[in-house]
């Protein structure tokens, strides 16, 4: 596995011109625009694409299709919304040993509009074990790991809107954003109800838009239009899709291996990190997921927000874009954080650019921290 | 027939059909294994150790609440109890959990807390269909909630938010 350390670089990012409410245009033209400026963004001409990585909405096929390409590997592993990490991961092997030269990862989603773009799940268990007692969006289930975590640790709701308040600090800074005005713990406990222990500003929002990243090997990666982004490391692991098989609701077996296998394939510890992206479909996630990946202990994970460690300023700045609560949420976030860390340590964000950055770690989960999928990412060959 | 205020489960699926059945003559039954004991919810093989179920046993209905939320809006048009009602992962005294909704309590967070012991109701929805609801049990010593229980960290031992910054 660390043979495949810093082989594979990630060339080009771009996500669709908006990332908001965008009535007017198609999941699959999400996709597709997406994987247009992310080439763009490369220098890469689309057609020379012959990898296609996508999850949810639509088959490789079908991307491959509508761009007007034939790829020679297609993967459309669909674990939730970190599968994009875990796509970038196996772009890496299939680049790596040849299977293809030009690799993209791409998402689209009309998750506020619903313009195009079906998802069908399967439905027996849920159909039969959960909906019944009035289960339903992601928000009726993660709430039951953040109310065990604060039976077992004594986190309160104030820590947990820190999260938010932290995140929003971010977003106030990226012009793209769709929410900016900063907001404090009150006003996170004083927002609309939705499922105890959250609050509206808890959660993520819903909206339309689409991400794209294109890898390549790092001998073509030097000579092409941008500082390249080597893949130091990827994890991948999923524990369970019903949130009753979770081993233990406080803390994700599934991150913790995910962690545990990018970090070894890249020789880095936590605390090597200069940058962090966490999946926050709820304020509750990035807490238990820096706890899950061994940056501190069960219980602890809510001080980095609390003490504006993570904050803009801080000494380990997460969440740079404004994550899914304040930036952009699809429903399938994982591609942005991967833009993200991409812009950052190719130093482009402007306002909220991180200083002294050559080190990011991106960790996102699929469902209720059902799968985990992480990926260290650098700005030189080696850790 | 009246219409049912909440989805139906559907659909049920063979292997799950006699947790169904057993539900309807107010029996909560466990799919079980010969070496591991009972687990859920109703699949072929052992989860644990991955050899095939045995049957079933009938579980005593009595358990804790592990977590819950508080839902303070519908989160699908076929649900319709007036909200607030409460959501609740049930871990049964043997072992497994599920999911079902706290009832017979206020729908207050301050009112409920993990851990509470709990019991089954059998609730009728419409025709034949039975769903297990639960509601607060008197405490009760059992080995496995003793255990359960010890094994929970102190409380308080991360400070609370007050004092502190903003």
């Amino acid at each position: 596995m660390k043979e495949l350390s810093g082989k594979v670089c990630i060339v080009g990012a771009g996500e669709t011109h908006s990332v908001g409410v965008q009535p007017d245009k198609s999941a699959l033209s999400l996709n597709i625009e997406a994987i247009h400026n992310a080439a763009r963004d490369a220098g890469i001409n689309v057609g020379e694409i012959d990898g296609i990585f996508t999850a949810g909405q639509f088959t490789p096929a079908a991307i491959g299709e509508a761009l007007g390409v034939c790829p020679l590997v297609v993967d459309g592993t669909y674990v939730g919304g970190c599968s994009f990490m875990i796509l970038v991961a196996h772009a890496v092997t299939a680049l790596h040993h040849g299977l293809c030269d030009v690799a993209v990862v791409s998402h689209g989603e009309s998750g506020r509009s619903h313009v195009g773009g079906p998802r069908t799940r399967e439905r027996s268990l849920i159909g039969q074990f959960e909906t019944p007692y009035g289960f339903g969006s992601a928000v009726s289930y993660f709430g039951m790991i953040a109310t065990r975590h604060m039976h077992e640790y004594g986190t309160t709701l104030e820590q947990w809107a820190e999260v938010a308040v932290s995140t929003r600090a971010w977003a106030s800074l990226n012009p793209k954003s769709n929410h900016r005005d900063p907001i404090t713990v009150a006003d996170v406990l004083a927002s609309r109800p939705v499922c105890y222990p959250f609050n509206r500003l808890n959660v993520c929002l819903v909206t339309d838009a689409g991400g794209a990243v294109i890898l390549t090997r790092a001998d073509r990666a030097k000579h092409l239009a941008k500082k390249p982004v080597y893949v130091l490391g990827a994890g991948e692991a999923t524990e369970h899709l019903m949130l009753t098989q979770m081993r233990n609701l406080t803390t994700s077996e599934a991150t913790r291996l995910s962690g545990k296998k990018a970090f070894n394939m890249a020789g880095v510890k936590p605390n090597d990190f200069d940058h962090i992206m966490l999946y926050d479909a709820f304020t509750a996630g990035p807490p238990i997921m820096l706890e899950s990946l061994g940056f501190c202990k069960p219980g602890e994970g809510v001080q980095y927000f609390a003490d504006g460690r993570a904050a803009p300023g801080g000494k380990l700045p997460i969440n740079t874009n404004g994550g899914g609560l304040s930036y952009t949420h699809t429903g399938m976030y994982g591609i942005f954080p991967i833009v993200e860390a991409t812009r950052q340590l190719r130093g482009e964000c402007g306002a909220r650019q991180v200083q002294k950055i050559n080190l990011s770690l991106v960790n996102g989960m699929g469902g209720m921290l059902s799968a985990a999928g992480t990926l260290v990412l650098g700005n030189r060959p080696k850790a | 027939m009246t219409e049912p205020d909440r989805p139906l489960p559907e659909p049920i699926t063979p292997e799950s059909r006699p947790y169904w059945e057993g539900l309807k003559k107010h029996r909560l039954m466990l799919p079980n294994c010969s070496r591991c004991g009972p687990f859920f919810y109703p699949r072929l093989y052992c989860p644990k150790c991955h050899r095939p179920a045995s049957g079933w046993v009938q579980a005593s209905g009595r358990g804790r609440l592990h977590s819950f939320q508080i839902a303070y809006q519908s989160f699908s048009s076929a649900f319709k109890i007036k909200p607030p009602y409460v959501l609740a992962m049930i871990e049964l005294d043997e072992g497994p959990r599920l999911m079902s909704n706290l009832i017979g309590i206020a729908a207050d967070p301050k009112a409920i807390q993990c851990d509470m012991p709990v019991e089954i109701v059998y609730e009728h929805i419409v025709g034949d269909v039975v769903l297990p609801l639960f509601k607060p049990a008197p405490a009760k010593r059992s080995s496995r909630g003793a255990k359960a229980n010890s094994k929970a960290k102190p409380k308080a031992k991360v400070k609370t938010a007050a004092g502190r910054r903003r």
